[in-house]
């Protein structure tokens, strides 16, 4: 069965007809060649997949397209302004070495905004706590930790 | 210091791999798409160990999508995966090396071992026909237990291998040995496990083949930390290809420790399939069958006695281990438990005497292979273990004891076969024992106690050989493949540089590394250097990544081009100069002639050497492009000390890590940011071993009890601590970068200090043993038999 959608993706309205067992992680990389969300696990443990609906990270291995019809989506892609200037998280991912292979990270910083967005001025123990969700073997958290915490600063200081 | 001068060497630049990262363009195999592609799925087996009495593929054939089907019957004239590296045994004879079928022939012999490729229009027009192919087993009793597999009556698992043996080999001198415990004052004794590791890259295996009838020739995409052994093992050995019609590309690839660099049955498949079917074939790996079937890591069962004198001076060393190989020889299995392992096994110490013996057997589970460390981190495990539970029987303090054996001079040759150019442990003993403030630790044990809490403290003074290695050495010792590394300097017209590497970077920053390198030693900017690698349609013939062997022996290849480009562009600048060869010095990216201001820069003369108007034709040959390869003398030595503290809650076993402190001696340092991530990455997967982290398979039906991420522990940010990590220096001697390698050594030390933590925790309650991980269920059941 085919199932037609209409949403915005990265603030563009975007329009697909996908099976009904095709999962958001599939249409965003299969459908809109957004291959900057990685599929890391299937079960929605990794959280190598996690990107924004409506305001608020989700795994995307583990809705389905079909759930999608009129939310708004944003991904790795959609974060950087139009002039190339990163996003202050995904600056701080660089300042602080907070990636080295890369696959997770994009889910990383996904993940590190909406933590921000919950917890503006969360401590180390917050933030380890709140990275439950995604899994890194590159880089032993440390340097995530940090990344998320000058992130937020960051974001805290663009914001005011 | 600016970017552009040679104090880009050293400092913490910022990686200019990270941008694509950041913003989503990393390309990693699954994110590369071919016109035309069709998509595989591998049918494998639900049974650790079966008779394969039929395959009918009938049904699924004609299922919606399916472009082919391909079982082993159809593999004609394609050879088994090959092992690279014989191990002669005890006896004089070669190993055991029982075939390793691309697709299963006649038996299945570990759950997921894999059967048929399905090819299909869609991923899941594949998935749905694979689960329509009707197979036929006979299934036989399974053994996954290494030492159970060598007892008599155990399951037969290959007739090439009785009595599921691969080797029995042994190292050091047992006359020697057994001479020194006969007078010895005091002996320790261990019974060891390293528990069995999956290695979970975030990045699952994935791999793309296309073929092209234009030119008869393939390319594969593959997640692979080395695209050259892929290919050459690929081609020369499986499926009797010329490499030069095969082009292996390893883009952006998400993690490997160790369980990328081999030969994998499903590219291999693919590569075969996609001429036959004229498509481009697909695969990314689920979650599931990477547990399944990535090779696995240490999976060790070892008894260890520490013969010494009345005031702890180790006297002798002897070691039996038993290591588990899988169902099939994985790339460089055997070399693992062996070579790389009792090799290790002096430590920082003068022991004169050691002996170790290694039986490696069968089992129905997936290959074991090198993760992360490999033979090092079980190697330093055995020794760190038994030197803790010696200061414990000896009543010597811990530093005390490791101080009081402690090579000091070097070069030292040990008695394992390797000969240590350099090092200072005291210095990363002391370095770490001060960080770590172990001064403070009676207070905060005090501290701890009065909650009720136990608090312990460990330390694992580890070895590593790195930089792998002397290409004769290893080949005398069973290598099959060269162990040299490739560079190549390509200096553009108008002044920028590309380096083609053969290393491979999979998160190691080698694109930064590298570029300073570069642009320290040629004095430009590290923004005019771009470093390529990983594809074997640009880059020279080079062995790729793996025992932190990028920098010291990849690094090396690129100084020694660069030394071919400079030597070069001196004579360029002698006759554009009018000076003589002798008379030109580089320095801060300008040739001149010495004593004088008469110069010409970099850039000039690149721009001459392409556009060679005045140009020295009759002598030299115009351009300036350089290629070295470089094979070391000797393997690199790191070496430090890391300590770790624990706090223990005696009611729930919980393990809490307070502090976990790494000094390391790496030698010099290009770029201590990177350097210290990768300390910090491999310590996690050392915590993660010793606390979290084991593969379980079921003893009876032999299946895979830890098969995701709900069941397997992996390391989660709020089980690790901020670590406390730094270096200390001694330059390697061998190699003009003086560089060791950082990649491994935090998994290497972390479990040994982690393991001697918790048993001092617990020594206080009586416990005396406990097994890797020390999850919270083992840790309660101990004190609770310890109490009882």
């Amino acid at each position: 069965m085919s199932i037609p959608l209409s949403l915005t993706v990265n603030g563009k309205a975007v329009s697909a007809t996908v099976d009904e067992r095709t999962l958001l992680v599939e249409l965003l990389r299969n459908h809109l060649n957004l291959t900057g969300t990685h599929i890391g696990c299937d079960t929605a443990q990794c959280g190598a997949c996690t990107v924004q609906v409506d305001g608020r990270a989700v795994k995307a291995c583990n809705v389905l397209a079909a759930q999608m019809d009129g939310a708004a989506v944003v991904t790795i892609e959609g974060l950087a302004a139009a002039d190339g200037t990163l996003h202050p998280m995904q600056a701080a991912f660089k300042e602080c070495h907070g990636l080295q292979c890369g696959f997770c990270t994009t889910g990383m910083v996904m993940s590190a905004i909406d933590l921000v967005a919950r917890h503006p001025n969360a401590d180390e123990q917050t933030i380890r706590e709140e990275l439950e969700g995604n899994l890194c073997r590159c880089t032993g958290y440390h340097n995530i930790v940090r990344a998320v915490a000058t992130g937020a600063a960051a974001m805290a200081k663009q914001g005011g | 210091m600016g970017a552009n001068d040679q104090g880009v060497i050293g400092q913490p630049v910022r990686r200019k791999e990270d941008h694509r990262f950041l913003i989503g363009a990393g390309q990693y195999t699954d994110d590369v798409n071919v016109h035309g592609q069709t998509y595989a799925c591998f049918l494998r087996s639900p049974h650790a160990h079966a008779v394969i009495k039929s395959i009918d593929t009938a049904k699924a054939k004609a299922a919606p999508g399916v472009v082919a089907i391909f079982t082993g019957a159809d593999l004609t004239g394609v050879n088994g995966l090959p092992c690279g590296w014989l191990i002669t045994g005890t006896d004089g004879k070669p190993m055991n090396e029982p075939p390793h079928p691309v697709l299963a022939q006649g038996k299945v012999r570990h759950v997921g071992d894999q059967l048929a490729i399905v090819i299909a229009e869609t991923a899941v027009q594949a998935k749905d026909a694979a689960e329509l192919i009707d197979v036929d087993y006979e299934v036989l009793p399974a053994v996954v237990n290494c030492v159970d597999a060598l007892k008599p009556g155990a399951p037969q698992i290959h007739e090439q291998a009785p009595g599921n043996k691969c080797y029995t080999w042994a190292l050091g001198d047992k006359a020697a040995v057994d001479a020194a415990f006969a007078k010895a004052a005091h002996v320790s004794k261990l019974d060891i496990v390293n528990n069995r590791l999956i290695p979970n890259a975030i990045e699952p295996r994935a791999a793309l083949a296309s073929y092209s009838r234009s030119d008869d020739s393939y390319t594969l995409y593959v997640a692979s930390q080395n695209p050259h052994v892929e290919r050459l093992l690929m081609t020369a050995f499986v499926l009797g290809l010329p490499e030069s019609k095969v082009r292996v590309i390893a883009p952006d690839v998400g993690g490997g420790f160790g369980s990328k660099i081999y030969l994998y049955a499903e590219e291999t498949a693919m590569v075969w399939a996609s001429k036959q079917v004229n498509r481009p074939i697909k695969w990314a790996a689920e979650r599931s069958e990477s547990f399944l079937t990535d090779a696995h890591g240490r999976d060790h069962v070892s008894h260890v006695e520490l013969a010494m004198d009345k005031d702890g001076r180790f006297l002798a060393l002897r070691v039996d281990t038993v290591a588990n190989m899988g169902a099939y020889l994985s790339t460089f299995s055997t070399c693992i438990p062996t070579i790389l392992y009792a090799t290790l096994l002096a430590g920082q110490y003068t022991t004169p005497a050691i002996h170790c013996e290694v039986t490696a057997s069968f089992t129905n589970t997936a290959p074991v292979d090198a993760y992360r460390g490999a033979g090092r981190p079980e190697a330093t495990f055995v020794v760190e273990r038994i030197v803790h539970q010696a200061a414990v029987d000896m009543k010597m303090a811990q530093d005390e004891i490791r101080r009081r054996n402690f090579i000091h001079d070097f070069p030292y040759a040990t008695p394992v076969a390797l000969t240590y150019d350099t090092g200072d442990y005291d210095a990363t003993l002391d370095g770490a024992m001060k960080t770590a403030d172990v001064a403070g630790f009676a207070a905060r044990k005090a501290e701890s106690a009065k909650r009720g809490m136990l608090r312990g403290l460990g330390y694992a003074s580890y070895i590593e050989a790195c930089g792998l290695a002397p290409s004769n050495i290893a080949g005398a010792l069973g290598a099959r493949a060269g162990l040299f590394e490739a560079g190549q300097v390509r200096v553009n017209p108008t002044g920028s540089v590309t380096v083609f590497t053969g290393s491979h970077s999979h998160g190691q920053g080698h694109e930064t590394t590298f570029a300073q390198v570069v642009a320290g030693r040629l004095g430009i900017d590290i923004e005019n250097v771009e470093v390529v690698h990983g594809d074997t349609g640009r880059i020279p013939f080079g062995m790729g990544t793996y025992g932190s062997r990028s920098l010291s022996v990849g690094g090396t290849a690129i100084v020694k081009a660069l030394d071919k480009v400079i030597a070069k562009g001196k004579k360029i600048a002698a006759h554009l100069l009018e000076a003589a060869e002798g008379d030109i010095e580089f320095k801060d990216g300008k040739f001149t002639v010495a004593g004088t201001d008469r110069s010409k820069a970099f850039a000039e003369i690149s721009l001459a050497a392409y556009v060679p108007h005045n140009y020295p034709l009759d002598k030299l040959e115009p351009g300036l492009d350089e290629t070295a390869f470089y094979d070391p003398t000797n393997f690199t030595y790191p070496a430090g000390t890391h300590i770790c503290e624990v706090e223990i809650d005696p009611e729930t076993g919980v393990v809490k890590v307070a502090s976990f402190t790494a000094c390391d001696d790496f030698g010099n340092i290009i770029n201590p940011m990177i350097v210290d991530g990768q300390v910090h990455g491999g310590v996690t997967q050392g915590i993660g071993q010793a606390l979290l982290e084991n593969c379980v398979y079921d003893p009876e039906s032999g299946q895979l009890l830890t098969g995701s991420y709900m069941d397997y522990a992996m390391p989660r940010a709020d089980d690790v601590p901020s670590f406390k990590v730094e270096t200390r220096v001694t330059p390697c001697t061998h190699n003009p970068l003086g560089a060791k390698g950082c990649g491994e050594a935090g998994a290497i030390g972390a479990p040994a200090a982690m393991m001697n933590a918790v048993h001092d925790a617990l020594a206080e309650v009586g416990v005396t043993r406990i097994d890797m991980p020390a999850s919270p269920h083992r840790v309660w059941q101990a004190i609770q038999s310890a109490r009882a």
